[in-house]
Protein backbone atom coordinates (compact mmCIF):
# COMPACT_ATOMS: atom_id res chain seq x y z
CA UNK A 1 0.00 0.00 0.00
CA UNK A 2 1.17 3.29 -0.84
CA UNK A 3 2.41 5.63 2.02
CA UNK A 4 0.07 8.73 1.03
CA UNK A 5 -3.27 8.92 -0.98
CA UNK A 6 -4.70 11.98 -2.39
CA UNK A 7 -7.86 12.71 -4.64
CA UNK A 8 -6.22 13.92 -7.62
CA UNK A 9 -7.67 16.50 -9.78
CA UNK A 10 -5.48 17.03 -13.12
CA UNK A 11 -7.34 19.69 -14.78
CA UNK A 12 -8.21 20.01 -18.02
CA UNK A 13 -4.68 21.46 -19.67
CA UNK A 14 -3.15 18.07 -18.39
CA UNK A 15 -5.52 15.39 -19.86
CA UNK A 16 -3.51 13.47 -22.87
CA UNK A 17 -2.78 15.83 -25.55
CA UNK A 18 -3.42 18.72 -23.99
CA UNK A 19 -0.97 21.44 -23.70
CA UNK A 20 0.52 20.01 -20.12
CA UNK A 21 0.24 16.87 -21.00
CA UNK A 22 3.88 16.25 -20.22
CA UNK A 23 3.09 17.92 -16.63
CA UNK A 24 0.67 14.83 -15.65
CA UNK A 25 3.03 12.62 -17.14
CA UNK A 26 5.81 14.09 -15.17
CA UNK A 27 3.79 14.25 -11.82
CA UNK A 28 2.92 10.42 -12.20
CA UNK A 29 6.46 9.19 -12.34
CA UNK A 30 7.15 11.54 -9.47
CA UNK A 31 4.82 10.75 -7.26
CA UNK A 32 5.55 6.92 -8.30
CA UNK A 33 9.18 7.33 -6.65
CA UNK A 34 7.79 9.04 -3.75
CA UNK A 35 5.31 6.20 -2.95
CA UNK A 36 2.86 8.67 -3.39
CA UNK A 37 -0.89 7.52 -4.78
CA UNK A 38 -3.21 9.94 -6.69
CA UNK A 39 -6.34 8.36 -7.55
CA UNK A 40 -8.36 10.71 -10.25
CA UNK A 41 -11.66 12.03 -9.20
CA UNK A 42 -13.88 9.89 -11.06
CA UNK A 43 -15.64 12.22 -13.96
CA UNK A 44 -13.97 15.70 -12.67
CA UNK A 45 -15.36 18.57 -14.21
CA UNK A 46 -13.37 21.93 -15.31
CA UNK A 47 -12.93 24.27 -12.72
CA UNK A 48 -14.27 27.66 -14.76
CA UNK A 49 -10.43 28.62 -14.25
CA UNK A 50 -9.57 32.48 -13.46
CA UNK A 51 -10.91 33.68 -17.05
CA UNK A 52 -15.08 32.78 -16.77
CA UNK A 53 -16.04 35.75 -15.06
CA UNK A 54 -18.25 37.19 -17.69
CA UNK A 55 -19.46 34.25 -19.14
CA UNK A 56 -20.54 32.48 -15.81
CA UNK A 57 -22.30 33.90 -13.03
CA UNK A 58 -20.72 33.48 -9.47
CA UNK A 59 -22.86 30.99 -8.34
CA UNK A 60 -22.27 28.59 -11.08
CA UNK A 61 -18.39 28.83 -10.38
CA UNK A 62 -18.87 27.71 -7.51
CA UNK A 63 -21.13 24.90 -8.24
CA UNK A 64 -17.94 23.75 -10.84
CA UNK A 65 -15.82 23.38 -8.33
CA UNK A 66 -18.27 22.07 -5.78
CA UNK A 67 -19.33 18.97 -7.89
CA UNK A 68 -15.83 18.00 -8.16
CA UNK A 69 -15.56 18.39 -4.09
CA UNK A 70 -18.85 16.10 -4.19
CA UNK A 71 -17.80 13.68 -6.41
CA UNK A 72 -14.12 13.12 -4.50
CA UNK A 73 -16.07 13.06 -0.85
CA UNK A 74 -18.88 10.33 -2.82
CA UNK A 75 -15.46 8.00 -4.47
CA UNK A 76 -12.80 8.80 -2.23
CA UNK A 77 -13.97 9.60 1.66
CA UNK A 78 -11.51 11.28 3.27
CA UNK A 79 -8.68 11.96 1.38
CA UNK A 80 -7.62 15.33 0.73
CA UNK A 81 -7.89 16.75 -2.83
CA UNK A 82 -4.53 17.56 -4.87
CA UNK A 83 -4.12 19.82 -8.02
CA UNK A 84 -1.27 20.70 -9.98
CA UNK A 85 -2.94 23.55 -12.15
CA UNK A 86 -2.70 26.73 -9.85
CA UNK A 87 -6.06 28.43 -11.64
CA UNK A 88 -7.56 25.05 -10.68
CA UNK A 89 -6.42 24.92 -6.90
CA UNK A 90 -7.08 28.43 -6.27
CA UNK A 91 -10.56 28.39 -7.97
CA UNK A 92 -11.27 25.74 -5.78
CA UNK A 93 -9.93 27.55 -2.67
CA UNK A 94 -11.52 30.43 -3.59
CA UNK A 95 -15.02 28.46 -3.63
CA UNK A 96 -14.35 26.61 -0.05
CA UNK A 97 -13.61 30.02 1.20
CA UNK A 98 -16.87 31.55 -0.41
CA UNK A 99 -19.32 28.79 1.08
CA UNK A 100 -17.72 28.76 4.63
CA UNK A 101 -18.90 31.91 5.05
CA UNK A 102 -22.00 31.79 3.75
CA UNK A 103 -24.49 29.43 4.16
CA UNK A 104 -26.67 31.33 1.93
CA UNK A 105 -24.29 30.34 -0.64
CA UNK A 106 -24.02 26.97 0.58
CA UNK A 107 -27.63 26.24 0.21
CA UNK A 108 -27.78 27.60 -3.06
CA UNK A 109 -24.96 25.60 -4.72
CA UNK A 110 -26.00 22.57 -3.03
CA UNK A 111 -29.70 23.27 -4.20
CA UNK A 112 -28.02 23.47 -7.79
CA UNK A 113 -25.75 20.09 -7.85
CA UNK A 114 -28.63 18.40 -6.69
CA UNK A 115 -29.78 18.58 -10.36
CA UNK A 116 -26.66 16.19 -10.84
CA UNK A 117 -27.86 13.80 -7.50
CA UNK A 118 -24.66 15.00 -5.81
CA UNK A 119 -24.46 17.19 -2.38
CA UNK A 120 -21.19 19.18 -1.17
CA UNK A 121 -20.57 18.60 2.18
CA UNK A 122 -18.18 20.93 4.00
CA UNK A 123 -14.54 20.13 5.83
CA UNK A 124 -12.95 19.35 2.15
CA UNK A 125 -9.08 20.74 1.54
CA UNK A 126 -7.99 21.02 -1.63
CA UNK A 127 -3.98 21.60 -1.83
CA UNK A 128 -1.70 21.57 -4.45
CA UNK A 129 0.85 19.02 -5.02
CA UNK A 130 3.77 21.54 -3.86
CA UNK A 131 2.36 21.68 -0.83
CA UNK A 132 2.21 17.63 -0.81
CA UNK A 133 6.19 17.59 -1.46
CA UNK A 134 6.92 20.52 1.18
CA UNK A 135 4.52 19.67 4.30
CA UNK A 136 3.34 16.46 4.04
CA UNK A 137 6.55 15.22 2.27
CA UNK A 138 9.25 17.72 3.54
CA UNK A 139 12.91 18.48 1.38
CA UNK A 140 14.87 15.74 3.28
CA UNK A 141 12.25 12.74 2.52
CA UNK A 142 12.27 14.43 -1.36
CA UNK A 143 15.86 14.34 -1.24
CA UNK A 144 15.74 10.40 -1.01
CA UNK A 145 14.90 8.94 -4.19
CA UNK A 146 17.75 11.00 -5.99
CA UNK A 147 19.95 8.82 -7.93
CA UNK A 148 21.08 11.87 -10.69
CA UNK A 149 21.43 14.96 -9.32
CA UNK A 150 21.13 18.06 -11.36
CA UNK A 151 24.96 18.91 -11.11
CA UNK A 152 25.56 22.06 -13.27
CA UNK A 153 22.53 22.55 -14.28
CA UNK A 154 21.22 26.32 -13.43
CA UNK A 155 17.72 27.24 -12.68
CA UNK A 156 15.33 29.87 -12.63
CA UNK A 157 12.69 29.27 -10.30
CA UNK A 158 9.73 30.87 -11.75
CA UNK A 159 6.73 30.69 -9.28
CA UNK A 160 4.16 33.32 -10.90
CA UNK A 161 1.29 34.07 -9.54
CA UNK A 162 -1.61 31.90 -9.08
CA UNK A 163 0.38 29.45 -6.71
CA UNK A 164 1.77 32.06 -5.19
CA UNK A 165 -1.09 34.84 -4.50
CA UNK A 166 -3.70 35.27 -2.85
CA UNK A 167 -3.45 32.14 -0.72
CA UNK A 168 0.61 30.70 -1.41
CA UNK A 169 2.18 28.11 0.47
CA UNK A 170 2.55 28.50 4.20
CA UNK A 171 4.84 30.11 5.88
CA UNK A 172 6.40 31.94 2.28
CA UNK A 173 6.41 35.50 1.57
CA UNK A 174 4.32 37.38 -1.62
CA UNK A 175 7.18 38.72 -2.60
CA UNK A 176 10.18 36.07 -2.70
CA UNK A 177 8.66 32.63 -1.84
CA UNK A 178 11.51 29.97 -1.55
CA UNK A 179 9.93 26.85 -1.89
CA UNK A 180 10.96 26.62 -5.62
CA UNK A 181 14.43 27.54 -5.20
CA UNK A 182 14.65 25.10 -2.42
CA UNK A 183 12.98 22.01 -4.27
CA UNK A 184 15.71 22.56 -6.92
CA UNK A 185 18.04 22.46 -4.78
CA UNK A 186 17.01 19.40 -3.47
CA UNK A 187 17.61 17.38 -6.36
CA UNK A 188 21.11 18.78 -6.68
CA UNK A 189 20.20 21.86 -9.25
CA UNK A 190 21.21 25.23 -9.21
CA UNK A 191 18.86 28.11 -8.14
CA UNK A 192 19.31 31.42 -8.79
CA UNK A 193 18.72 33.05 -5.70
CA UNK A 194 18.48 36.95 -6.87
CA UNK A 195 15.82 35.71 -10.10
CA UNK A 196 14.00 39.29 -10.50
CA UNK A 197 10.98 38.08 -12.41
CA UNK A 198 10.19 34.76 -9.67
CA UNK A 199 7.10 35.94 -9.21
CA UNK A 200 5.93 38.58 -11.98
CA UNK A 201 2.86 37.79 -13.72
CA UNK A 202 3.20 35.87 -17.51
CA UNK A 203 0.41 37.66 -18.51
CA UNK A 204 -2.19 35.16 -17.92
CA UNK A 205 -4.88 34.17 -20.64
CA UNK A 206 -4.26 37.82 -22.05
CA UNK A 207 -1.98 36.08 -23.88
CA UNK A 208 -4.63 34.67 -26.09
CA UNK A 209 -7.08 38.12 -26.42
CA UNK A 210 -4.74 40.38 -26.12
CA UNK A 211 -0.75 38.77 -26.92
CA UNK A 212 1.41 42.09 -27.23
CA UNK A 213 0.58 42.83 -23.76
CA UNK A 214 1.62 39.26 -22.39
CA UNK A 215 4.65 39.17 -24.52
CA UNK A 216 5.66 42.40 -22.93
CA UNK A 217 5.81 40.13 -19.63
CA UNK A 218 7.25 37.07 -21.12
CA UNK A 219 10.07 38.61 -22.53
CA UNK A 220 10.81 40.40 -19.19
CA UNK A 221 10.67 36.51 -17.37
CA UNK A 222 12.70 35.05 -20.24
CA UNK A 223 15.63 37.84 -20.28
CA UNK A 224 15.99 37.87 -16.73
CA UNK A 225 16.75 34.16 -16.81
CA UNK A 226 19.41 34.52 -19.15
CA UNK A 227 20.89 37.47 -17.07
CA UNK A 228 21.69 35.22 -14.73
CA UNK A 229 22.94 32.68 -17.40
CA UNK A 230 19.94 30.10 -16.07
CA UNK A 231 20.07 26.59 -18.33
CA UNK A 232 16.68 26.42 -17.89
CA UNK A 233 13.27 28.81 -16.56
CA UNK A 234 11.18 25.74 -13.93
CA UNK A 235 7.53 26.57 -12.60
CA UNK A 236 5.04 25.59 -10.69
CA UNK A 237 1.74 26.36 -12.84
CA UNK A 238 0.55 25.30 -16.44
CA UNK A 239 -0.46 28.48 -17.50
CA UNK A 240 3.17 30.29 -17.17
CA UNK A 241 4.74 27.30 -18.45
CA UNK A 242 2.83 27.24 -22.05
CA UNK A 243 2.83 30.82 -21.97
CA UNK A 244 6.79 31.48 -21.22
CA UNK A 245 7.96 28.11 -23.57
CA UNK A 246 5.51 28.72 -26.83
CA UNK A 247 5.31 32.55 -27.17
CA UNK A 248 9.24 33.32 -27.44
CA UNK A 249 9.39 32.60 -31.11
CA UNK A 250 7.06 34.87 -31.79
CA UNK A 251 8.51 37.87 -29.60
CA UNK A 252 11.46 36.89 -32.02
CA UNK A 253 9.30 37.17 -34.58
CA UNK A 254 8.34 40.52 -33.83
CA UNK A 255 11.68 41.48 -32.25
CA UNK A 256 14.21 40.30 -34.03
CA UNK A 257 15.21 38.69 -30.68
CA UNK A 258 17.09 35.14 -29.79
CA UNK A 259 15.09 33.80 -27.04
CA UNK A 260 15.23 30.04 -26.37
CA UNK A 261 14.76 29.03 -23.32
CA UNK A 262 13.29 25.84 -21.88
CA UNK A 263 10.50 26.23 -19.19
CA UNK A 264 10.43 22.69 -17.43
CA UNK A 265 8.02 21.91 -13.85
CA UNK A 266 9.35 21.37 -11.26
CA UNK A 267 7.80 17.50 -11.64
CA UNK A 268 10.18 17.32 -14.08
CA UNK A 269 13.16 18.01 -12.38
CA UNK A 270 12.23 15.64 -8.99
CA UNK A 271 11.36 13.01 -11.22
CA UNK A 272 14.45 13.22 -14.13
CA UNK A 273 16.93 13.09 -10.79
CA UNK A 274 14.66 10.36 -9.46
CA UNK A 275 16.11 8.73 -12.47
CA UNK A 276 12.83 9.12 -14.79
CA UNK A 277 13.15 8.65 -18.47
CA UNK A 278 12.97 10.94 -20.91
CA UNK A 279 9.55 9.88 -21.20
CA UNK A 280 8.42 9.25 -17.65
CA UNK A 281 9.73 13.11 -17.26
CA UNK A 282 7.49 14.59 -20.40
CA UNK A 283 11.08 15.42 -21.13
CA UNK A 284 9.47 14.76 -24.43
CA UNK A 285 7.26 17.28 -24.47
CA UNK A 286 8.64 20.70 -25.24
CA UNK A 287 8.93 22.91 -28.23
CA UNK A 288 12.04 24.53 -26.82
CA UNK A 289 14.26 21.46 -25.72
CA UNK A 290 15.70 21.00 -21.87
CA UNK A 291 18.57 20.17 -23.10
CA UNK A 292 20.79 19.91 -20.58
CA UNK A 293 18.17 17.44 -18.88
CA UNK A 294 17.76 15.72 -21.71
CA UNK A 295 21.15 14.54 -21.11
CA UNK A 296 20.86 13.52 -17.79
CA UNK A 297 17.75 11.65 -18.47
CA UNK A 298 19.27 9.53 -21.14
CA UNK A 299 22.74 9.03 -18.99
CA UNK A 300 23.25 5.49 -17.61
CA UNK A 301 23.81 5.57 -13.67
CA UNK A 302 25.51 2.42 -12.07
CA UNK A 303 23.87 1.69 -8.94
CA UNK B 1 -39.52 44.63 -17.49
CA UNK B 2 -37.27 46.92 -19.20
CA UNK B 3 -34.02 46.67 -19.91
CA UNK B 4 -31.82 45.94 -16.68
CA UNK B 5 -29.27 48.92 -17.54
CA UNK B 6 -32.65 51.21 -17.39
CA UNK B 7 -33.71 49.12 -14.17
CA UNK B 8 -30.82 50.01 -12.42
CA UNK B 9 -30.63 53.55 -13.25
CA UNK B 10 -34.10 54.14 -11.91
CA UNK B 11 -33.51 52.21 -8.78
CA UNK B 12 -30.28 53.50 -7.51
CA UNK B 13 -30.18 57.46 -9.29
CA UNK B 14 -26.75 59.14 -8.17
CA UNK B 15 -25.71 56.56 -5.76
CA UNK B 16 -23.49 54.30 -7.57
CA UNK B 17 -21.48 53.65 -4.84
CA UNK B 18 -24.53 51.92 -3.36
CA UNK B 19 -25.46 50.31 -6.74
CA UNK B 20 -21.86 48.62 -6.64
CA UNK B 21 -22.07 47.43 -3.14
CA UNK B 22 -25.19 45.57 -3.27
CA UNK B 23 -24.92 44.44 -6.89
CA UNK B 24 -21.18 43.87 -7.51
CA UNK B 25 -19.37 40.55 -6.27
CA UNK B 26 -17.45 41.43 -3.09
CA UNK B 27 -18.63 45.45 -3.83
CA UNK B 28 -19.02 45.92 -0.46
CA UNK B 29 -15.58 46.46 -0.01
CA UNK B 30 -15.20 49.49 -2.00
CA UNK B 31 -15.70 52.04 0.28
CA UNK B 32 -12.68 51.06 2.64
CA UNK B 33 -10.38 52.05 -0.30
CA UNK B 34 -8.09 54.86 1.25
CA UNK B 35 -7.04 55.67 -2.13
CA UNK B 36 -2.58 54.62 -1.26
CA UNK B 37 -2.39 53.62 -4.86
CA UNK B 38 -0.66 50.31 -3.77
CA UNK B 39 -2.66 48.53 -6.53
CA UNK B 40 -2.22 50.71 -9.30
CA UNK B 41 1.85 50.63 -8.70
CA UNK B 42 1.32 46.81 -8.20
CA UNK B 43 -1.09 46.27 -11.32
CA UNK B 44 0.83 43.87 -13.94
CA UNK B 45 -0.56 46.19 -16.81
CA UNK B 46 -0.94 49.43 -14.62
CA UNK B 47 0.93 51.39 -17.11
CA UNK B 48 -1.79 50.56 -19.83
CA UNK B 49 -4.90 50.86 -17.67
CA UNK B 50 -6.92 53.86 -18.79
CA UNK B 51 -7.88 53.86 -15.01
CA UNK B 52 -6.24 51.87 -12.58
CA UNK B 53 -8.15 49.95 -9.35
CA UNK B 54 -7.11 53.11 -6.94
CA UNK B 55 -8.98 55.08 -9.56
CA UNK B 56 -11.96 53.06 -10.51
CA UNK B 57 -12.65 53.06 -6.78
CA UNK B 58 -12.83 56.72 -6.15
CA UNK B 59 -14.73 57.16 -9.20
CA UNK B 60 -17.11 54.59 -7.62
CA UNK B 61 -17.58 57.05 -4.61
CA UNK B 62 -17.67 60.52 -7.51
CA UNK B 63 -21.01 58.53 -8.76
CA UNK B 64 -19.56 58.16 -12.52
CA UNK B 65 -21.50 55.05 -13.16
CA UNK B 66 -20.70 55.61 -17.04
CA UNK B 67 -17.18 55.67 -17.30
CA UNK B 68 -16.73 52.91 -14.49
CA UNK B 69 -19.17 50.51 -16.23
CA UNK B 70 -17.65 51.30 -19.98
CA UNK B 71 -14.22 51.57 -19.21
CA UNK B 72 -11.68 48.78 -20.43
CA UNK B 73 -9.89 48.78 -17.87
CA UNK B 74 -10.87 46.04 -15.66
CA UNK B 75 -11.15 43.54 -18.34
CA UNK B 76 -7.03 44.15 -18.15
CA UNK B 77 -6.91 42.11 -14.94
CA UNK B 78 -4.71 38.95 -15.39
CA UNK B 79 -5.94 37.55 -12.01
CA UNK B 80 -2.43 37.93 -10.87
CA UNK B 81 -3.94 39.19 -7.67
CA UNK B 82 -0.76 41.28 -6.71
CA UNK B 83 -3.25 44.19 -5.94
CA UNK B 84 -4.79 42.20 -3.62
CA UNK B 85 -1.85 40.53 -1.35
CA UNK B 86 -0.40 44.38 -0.87
CA UNK B 87 -3.63 46.09 -0.14
CA UNK B 88 -2.87 47.53 3.56
CA UNK B 89 -7.04 47.30 3.78
CA UNK B 90 -7.26 43.78 2.44
CA UNK B 91 -9.72 44.57 -0.43
CA UNK B 92 -10.33 41.56 -2.19
CA UNK B 93 -9.14 43.92 -5.44
CA UNK B 94 -9.05 40.92 -7.81
CA UNK B 95 -12.53 39.95 -7.31
CA UNK B 96 -14.32 43.22 -7.54
CA UNK B 97 -12.42 44.04 -10.81
CA UNK B 98 -13.84 40.40 -11.96
CA UNK B 99 -17.29 41.58 -10.47
CA UNK B 100 -17.41 44.93 -12.30
CA UNK B 101 -16.37 43.71 -15.37
CA UNK B 102 -19.51 40.98 -14.62
CA UNK B 103 -21.95 43.61 -13.79
CA UNK B 104 -20.53 45.82 -17.01
CA UNK B 105 -21.09 42.77 -18.96
CA UNK B 106 -24.50 41.96 -17.35
CA UNK B 107 -26.16 45.52 -17.93
CA UNK B 108 -24.68 45.53 -21.47
CA UNK B 109 -22.40 48.18 -21.03
CA UNK B 110 -19.13 45.97 -21.32
CA UNK B 111 -17.28 47.60 -24.17
CA UNK B 112 -18.34 46.00 -27.88
CA UNK B 113 -15.54 43.42 -29.36
CA UNK B 114 -13.62 43.57 -25.86
CA UNK B 115 -11.16 41.16 -25.79
CA UNK B 116 -11.06 39.57 -22.72
CA UNK B 117 -15.23 39.65 -22.72
CA UNK B 118 -15.07 38.02 -25.61
CA UNK B 119 -12.39 35.12 -24.33
CA UNK B 120 -14.67 35.06 -20.99
CA UNK B 121 -17.72 34.05 -23.09
CA UNK B 122 -15.59 31.40 -25.17
CA UNK B 123 -13.84 29.87 -22.46
CA UNK B 124 -17.37 29.50 -20.30
CA UNK B 125 -19.15 28.55 -23.70
CA UNK B 126 -16.63 25.48 -24.42
CA UNK B 127 -15.73 24.06 -20.82
CA UNK B 128 -19.76 23.71 -20.03
CA UNK B 129 -20.43 21.89 -23.31
CA UNK B 130 -18.80 18.46 -22.49
CA UNK B 131 -17.58 19.44 -18.83
CA UNK B 132 -14.11 19.67 -19.67
CA UNK B 133 -11.96 22.44 -21.85
CA UNK B 134 -11.62 22.07 -25.50
CA UNK B 135 -7.86 23.30 -26.20
CA UNK B 136 -7.92 23.19 -29.86
CA UNK B 137 -11.92 24.57 -30.29
CA UNK B 138 -11.42 27.43 -27.90
CA UNK B 139 -8.44 28.73 -29.81
CA UNK B 140 -10.07 28.33 -32.67
CA UNK B 141 -12.64 30.66 -31.53
CA UNK B 142 -10.54 32.94 -29.72
CA UNK B 143 -8.72 33.34 -33.28
CA UNK B 144 -11.58 33.67 -35.67
CA UNK B 145 -14.17 35.89 -33.15
CA UNK B 146 -12.69 38.67 -35.69
CA UNK B 147 -13.90 37.34 -38.76
CA UNK B 148 -12.60 34.51 -40.92
CA UNK B 149 -9.94 35.95 -42.86
CA UNK B 150 -8.31 37.60 -39.59
CA UNK B 151 -8.55 34.21 -38.56
CA UNK B 152 -6.98 32.49 -41.39
CA UNK B 153 -4.06 35.52 -40.60
CA UNK B 154 -3.68 34.50 -36.62
CA UNK B 155 -3.70 30.70 -37.24
CA UNK B 156 -0.57 31.17 -40.23
CA UNK B 157 1.08 33.64 -38.15
CA UNK B 158 1.14 31.01 -35.46
CA UNK B 159 1.66 27.49 -37.74
CA UNK B 160 4.83 26.52 -36.14
CA UNK B 161 3.86 27.50 -32.10
CA UNK B 162 0.44 24.73 -33.56
CA UNK B 163 3.10 22.44 -35.29
CA UNK B 164 5.63 22.44 -32.63
CA UNK B 165 2.65 21.49 -29.76
CA UNK B 166 1.38 19.35 -32.19
CA UNK B 167 4.74 17.39 -32.49
CA UNK B 168 5.30 17.87 -28.67
CA UNK B 169 1.82 15.76 -28.22
CA UNK B 170 0.33 18.80 -26.54
CA UNK B 171 -2.04 19.80 -29.50
CA UNK B 172 -4.62 17.36 -30.60
CA UNK B 173 -6.16 18.07 -33.91
CA UNK B 174 -8.42 15.33 -33.30
CA UNK B 175 -10.14 17.44 -30.82
CA UNK B 176 -12.20 18.77 -33.97
CA UNK B 177 -14.38 15.74 -33.78
CA UNK B 178 -13.83 13.75 -30.24
CA UNK B 179 -13.68 16.39 -27.09
CA UNK B 180 -12.68 15.32 -23.51
CA UNK B 181 -15.54 15.60 -21.22
CA UNK B 182 -17.92 14.75 -18.35
CA UNK B 183 -19.48 11.28 -18.18
CA UNK B 184 -22.54 12.69 -16.99
CA UNK B 185 -21.78 16.12 -18.52
CA UNK B 186 -25.97 16.22 -18.54
CA UNK B 187 -26.15 15.80 -15.03
CA UNK B 188 -23.87 19.17 -14.55
CA UNK B 189 -25.27 21.27 -17.70
CA UNK B 190 -28.54 20.92 -15.70
CA UNK B 191 -26.90 22.32 -12.12
CA UNK B 192 -25.41 25.43 -13.76
CA UNK B 193 -28.79 25.85 -15.43
CA UNK B 194 -29.97 25.50 -12.19
CA UNK B 195 -27.43 27.69 -10.50
CA UNK B 196 -28.23 30.18 -13.22
CA UNK B 197 -32.12 30.29 -11.92
CA UNK B 198 -30.96 30.67 -8.24
CA UNK B 199 -28.46 33.38 -9.34
CA UNK B 200 -31.57 35.24 -11.01
CA UNK B 201 -33.91 35.03 -8.35
CA UNK B 202 -31.39 36.35 -5.79
CA UNK B 203 -30.11 39.50 -7.94
CA UNK B 204 -33.48 40.22 -9.36
CA UNK B 205 -32.00 39.54 -12.86
CA UNK B 206 -33.61 38.03 -15.93
CA UNK B 207 -31.99 34.67 -16.53
CA UNK B 208 -29.47 34.73 -19.15
CA UNK B 209 -30.16 32.68 -22.50
CA UNK B 210 -26.96 29.76 -22.48
CA UNK B 211 -25.97 26.92 -24.45
CA UNK B 212 -27.46 25.00 -21.20
CA UNK B 213 -30.25 26.52 -21.08
CA UNK B 214 -31.71 25.49 -23.77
Amino acid sequence: MAKREYAFYPGCSSQLRGSAANYLVSVESMCEKLDVKMTQIPDWNCCGASISYAGSSELARHVLSARNFALSDKHLPGQDIVATCAACWLGGRETIEKLDASSQLLADTNEALKEAGLQYKPGTEIRHMVEVLVEDLGYEELGKPVVKPLDGVKVAGYVGCQTNRPFGIAGESFENPMYLDKLIDTVGGESIAKYEEKVSCCGGSLAFCEPEKAEKQIKNIVESAYDHGADVICTPCPLCQANVEVYQSEINRKQGTKLNMPVVYYSQLLSVAYGGTLKEAGLDGHIIQPKKLQDIAVKVVKK
Amino acid sequence: MGDLNTQMLDKYRNNFLREVEEKVDDGDWVKMCMQCGVCAGSCTFGPDWEHTPQKIFMMIRAGKREEVLTSHSMWLCTSCYNCMVRCPRKLPITHIMHGLASYAHRLGLAPKNQPTRDFSMIFWENCTKTGRVNELKMTISVYFREGFVSGIKKMWTLRNIGRGLFFAKRLNPLELFVSHGCKDKDGLRRALKKADEIEARRRGYAVQPRGYSS
